[in-house]
């Protein structure tokens, strides 16, 4: 009697534990199908790498992939290096004591400010402060603001994951703190770093708000080269879509096409997201051997 | 104290250490002789482990710890301001507890001391890294795959190559810290026969839990209790004759 009781309080808990990752898993599908049955009709070679035409109802996209490109590398070359000195600084410099408590707790709690903070945040320091105008580089600068909690977090937790013993090992031979690090601790947070600002700059790249207010535009018709393109307004993706699902004059005529950008915005992010985890495996992979 | 029979190495005065406010070390006096093996033993949290992290500074990475008193090495105190650590750290090598390889080949392991101090040449660097690991006796095992990840050798052979990576800066004197606590009989007794083998370049202290054991490697033990070093002279006589109650108690079984 007992143990049947206990057999089906088993099955019971696991029964409720499966139920959940299907809700999760359906919720995902739901809506990469939707998105991809509807916007599968627009895509196309030509969609990706041509203009809008005609008050943006026909034509591609290709501007806002550009956009979100600059915007990205902007973002990746200004939060990274920060992201990961900061880390260091609090992770293996840093004496651990109240206030670095307090600044790592501020830095968590900036994650989860909403993006339109940062919008707004970007927007005072960056156009009226600072006055750079609205372009691609403040855009960029905001994203990076958003990004650097997770890039810093990301960066600490693979730090912390990095044994010790490296670290005694390494100074026991008469090692330097620097050279510790730069030796014997950071190549083994690499994988783990790495990761982290992958994912955060995913989420970067498909937020709206951040450039909403810092650069974005309705349309881009001149694609400037590297570095006026950093001084201009730009498409971007997110911002793309927004117009295209909720401003547009002609917006039933123009859904595929929101669809279609949905499609591609999702289809980066999965790629990004992918290769992170790749990055993660083959660096697993290495020390594993090595 | 034993009859110095060799040349002094290393010299403590009224050495004291403080994690916090809490006195780990008290007032420690020690001469430590050239080409002998010194022992540390006592009970677990008896101060031996941390005396002989003192002895290279690696003490300084815990937070909120201080030192009073000296240590000699070479008639320098090494807590003295002018001292630079990294030097230090160089002329006193650790080997540690838990045997610590580098995820990196057994190659470079052994090169790591070497290329952190600069050496550039490779033909320099391997020629140390061979003299290491045939110093520590695992030379014969690894030579055909110095290549391979250090993590893939067994508990033994890992313990030895940190003992090659630690004489490739050649030290002058190497600190271990129970280096076969965590080995099976075999590969202990092979790490106390190089122990026996490397006394004759270098100036040995081995922190160890196994009393058998100090008394089959050392030359010298000391006896620690409490924070306060209780006695120390000739190994023989600490295991035959030993002078304080509390020695013999502890060498007997009677506590520990």
């Amino acid at each position: 009697m007992n143990a049947r009781i206990r057999k089906w309080q088993e099955k019971l808990g696991f029964g409720i534990l499966i139920a959940a990752t299907v809700f999760v898993i359906l919720v995902l599908v739901v809506i990469l199908y939707d998105i991809f049955s509807k916007g599968s009709g627009i895509l196309s070679w030509e969609f990706i790498t041509s203009k809008p035409r005609k008050g943006m109802t026909e034509g591609g996209i290709w501007p806002a992939i550009v956009g979100t490109f600059w915007v990205s590398l902007v973002t990746v070359v200004f939060a990274v290096p920060t992201g990961l000195f900061a880390a260091i600084y609090l992770n293996e410099y840093a004496a651990q004591n109240r206030l670095v408590r307090v600044i790592r707790i501020a830095i968590r709690n900036l994650s989860g400010v909403p993006s339109i903070v940062y919008g707004l945040f970007g927007f005072t320091l960056f156009i009226m402060i600072l006055k750079i105008g609205l372009s691609v580089l403040a855009g960029g600068l905001t994203l990076g603001l958003l990004t650097l909690p997770w890039t810093i977090t990301a960066s600490e937790e693979a730090l912390k994951t990095v044994p010790m013993s490296y670290r005694e090992g390494a100074l026991a031979l008469g090692a330097t703190k620097w050279q510790t690090i730069r030796t014997n601790v950071l190549p083994y947070a690499v994988p783990g770093m790495l990761t982290g600002t992958i994912l955060g700059l995913a989420r970067a790249a498909g937020e709206t708000a951040p450039i909403l207010f810092t650069g974005a535009a309705f349309f881009w018709p001149l694609l400037p080269s590297f570095p006026k393109v950093l001084t201009t307004q730009f498409m971007a993706l997110p911002y793309h879509l927004f117009i295209m699902a909720t401003q547009h004059h002609a917006i039933v005529k123009v859904r595929p096409i929101a669809y279609g950008t949905a499609a591609v915005l999702i289809g980066l992010i999965l790629i990004m997201n992918a290769a992170a985890v790749y990055i993660r495996y083959r660096f697993r992979k290495k020390y594993k051997r090595l | 104290m034993p009859n110095p029979t060799n040349p002094i190495e290393l010299v403590t005065r009224d050495f004291s250490f403080y994690y916090g406010n809490y006195q780990a070390l008290t007032s420690i006096s020690m001469d430590v002789e050239r080409n002998r093996v010194t022992a540390f033993i006592g009970p677990s949290g008896c101060g031996k482990s941390t005396f002989l992290r003192s002895l290279n500074r690696m003490n300084d990475i815990i937070p909120g710890t201080r030192v009073e008193g000296k240590v000699l090495l070479g008639g320098v105190d090494i807590y003295n301001k002018d001292v630079d650590v990294v030097d230090l750290r160089r002329k006193v090598g650790m080997v540690f507890q838990k045997s610590n390889p580098f995820p990196k080949s057994i190659f470079d392991n052994v090169a790591y001391g070497l290329r952190i101090h600069g050496e550039r040449n490779p033909s320099a660097v391997a020629q140390r890294v061979e003299e290491s690991l045939r110093a520590a006796a695992l030379w014969n095992e690894v030579k055909d795959r110095l290549d391979k990840s250090a993590m893939d050798l067994s508990g033994g052979q890992q313990q030895r190559l940190c003992i090659a990576r630690a004489l490739a800066v050649r030290p002058e004197i190497v600190l271990m810290d129970e280096p076969a606590s965590a080995l099976d009989p075999l590969a202990t007794q092979k790490i106390e026969e190089l122990i026996f083998e490397l006394k004759k370049d270098y100036t040995i202290i081995i922190v160890t839990h196994n009393m058998q054991q100090a008394a089959r490697v050392s030359d010298t033990t000391a006896f620690f209790y409490l924070g306060e070093l209780v006695e120390f002279d000739e190994t023989k006589r600490i295991f035959t004759n030993p002078k304080e109650k509390k020695t013999e108690d502890y060498i007997t079984g009677r506590f520990g």
